[in-house]
């Protein structure tokens, strides 16, 4: 029985799991920046009309 | 405790749980007498651990529901020992029942007789050891709402230990084999967590009712 | 009234004390990793390559086992993270709580999640590793028990954290649980690793217990350099994240944000 399937599918369940681990954080901060963004606009909108 | 025997009927549960789930087995698995006697240890102590989970979450939300817990953290008594008599009232309760209940679960199970005595002392060394580290994982859950289903999550890992070593002391038995030593490490166990879990219950109560 | 002047300063600027102080500050946090992430992703990126190349081109198949132990240069150091990982993370709970510092409450939540990926990883990995050794995935040795048991406790503290809504009581939760945790682990590690040489006799393990030739320990070392690092980056990564989450409404999350416009 060869081995190779197995070590090829060790390192790929590994790079997987990893790059998610990886990336997960990531795409929280795009849509936490995204909120951010959102809310500075709406705290910003009445203060311009007063200008 | 009084409070405990006030509501006597939920009182049962927890037993009739364990009953029913030991029966569950033989059914599941086949009444053959040499199977069910193998894996009596284990299923008996697996019965025990999840009642205790069941009752230990059901003791303690009871007193946060209605205020009293928070009363014990205000009220500026030492919380370590709130937590220290909280736990015996649950173990005295909860687990002693259990116990009791145990030769009929051995009976049921086809446990070797040489076991029956070794399995009411793991019982009764052991059980105190749930409810000491089963009130920390209480202490952390029970503002939550579903923090019985949290709490069986976060205290199983904790007790293989005892589920081990317990059931080895029983196997032990049953082939002839000295167990004294099992039983020694289930009693050094219960000092170590009498000494430390009500601290880390009390800790966890804190930071669950700040 | 009793007018002091402060002292600010102390006789003696320790540059550690006065670095591990500025740390504690959300805002200078936040910059001063943002400049060591892509360092350690890059010594990361490095490092791995490095040892992958050695461990799966250039060492040489076991005697025994057959090509199948160049698995062991994934399984190992990702069960050396997974161990490490979750002590780092009960004694940064542990100073979490005992002083209060919202910085190492939000470090120790934050190893959580990438403990146990080392722990999936390294269950995985030793179960296929298993499979081409031994004849099946699951085996219930020694390790791989160990490790399902730890996973449960990094699922533990990483549920606790999420069922409480308001975060730094959630960490605070969650820092307990780990430190309970963290103190049973030797227990339980011990008992498993007995309860597994009751079961089977001898204690078989996927590494055989033989000494190591140096042409297989490089890679292995060097990978397990190699993962310090992706845990260092990913870290500090989940810390700044959670710090933007947390301080959404302050003004310096608001600066930081339209600065990376």
């Amino acid at each position: 029985m060869s081995h190779i399937p197995f070590i090829l599918a060790a390192y790929f369940i590994a790079a997987v799991v990893l790059f998610w681990c990886a990336m997960a954080p990531l795409v929280r901060k795009k849509s936490i920046a995204r909120d951010i963004r959102r809310l500075t606009q709406i705290e910003d909108i009445p203060r311009d009309s007063d200008a | 405790m009084l409070l405990a025997f006030r509501r006597r009927t939920e009182l049962m549960f927890p037993v009739l749980f364990l009953l029913v789930v030991v029966s569950l087995f033989p059914l599941g698995i086949g009444p053959s007498p040499q199977l069910l006697a193998r894996i009596a240890p284990g299923v008996i102590w697996i019965a025990a651990l999840l009642a205790t989970v069941i009752s230990l979450d059901a003791l303690f939300r009871t007193d946060f529901e209605d205020g009293t817990l928070e009363q014990f953290v205000i009220s500026g008594h030492p919380l370590t020992l709130i937590t220290l008599a909280k736990t015996v009232a649950h173990w005295l309760v909860a687990s002693l029942p259990i116990i009791l209940l145990s030769p009929l679960l051995a009976i049921w199970m086809n446990l070797p007789m040489e076991s029956r005595g070794v399995m009411m002392m793991t019982l009764a060394l052991g059980t105190p050891i749930l409810s000491l580290i089963g009130s920390i994982g209480v202490g952390l859950t029970v503002s939550l709402k579903r923090g019985g289903q949290l709490l069986s999550l976060l205290v199983f890992p904790l007790y293989v230990p005892i589920l081990i070593i317990a059931t080895a002391a029983m196997m032990a038995a049953s082939d002839g084999l000295p167990y004294a030593q099992f039983l020694g490490l289930l009693l050094a166990g219960l000092i170590l967590s009498l000494t430390l879990a009500p601290f880390a219950a009390a800790a966890a109560l804190k930071i669950s009712l700040s | 009234m009793n007018m002091k002047t402060s002292r600010k300063t102390k006789p003696r600027k320790n540059p550690l004390l006065m670095f591990i102080h500025k740390m504690g500050s959300p805002p200078w946090f936040y910059q001063f990793s943002g400049k060591l992430i892509p360092w350690f992703w890059l010594i990361f990126a490095v490092l791995a390559t490095w040892a992958l190349y050695l461990g799966l081109f250039k060492a040489p198949a076991d005697y025994l086992q057959g090509e199948s132990v160049r698995i062991m240069y994934l399984h190992v150091p990702a069960a050396w993270m997974s161990m490490l990982i979750y002590s780092l993370m009960a004694v940064m709970g542990f100073i979490a709580l005992v002083w209060r510092i919202r910085m190492m409450e939000i470090l120790a939540i934050a190893s959580a999640p990438i403990g146990a990926a080392f722990t999936i990883v390294t269950l995985a990995s030793g179960s296929l590793w298993g499979r081409p050794t031994w004849g099946t995935y699951w085996v219930w040795d020694a390790r791989l028990t160990s490790e399902l048991v730890l996973l449960f406790l990094y699922l533990g503290v990483i549920g606790l954290y999420k069922s409480i809504d308001e975060p730094r009581k959630a960490a605070r939760a969650a820092c307990l649980l780990a430190i309970v945790g963290a103190v049973n682990l030797p227990i339980i590690h011990f008992s498993v690793k007995w309860w597994n040489t009751l079961h089977q006799g001898s204690s078989i393990s996927l590494l055989g217990g033989s000494s190591i030739d140096a042409s297989m320990l490089w890679p292995l070392l060097i990978m397990a350099v190699a993962t310090k690092f992706y845990y260092g980056a990913n870290l500090l990564t989940r810390a700044r994240v959670s710090l933007l989450e947390q301080d959404k409404r302050k003004s310096w999350v608001r600066e930081a944000i339209m600065e990376q416009d």
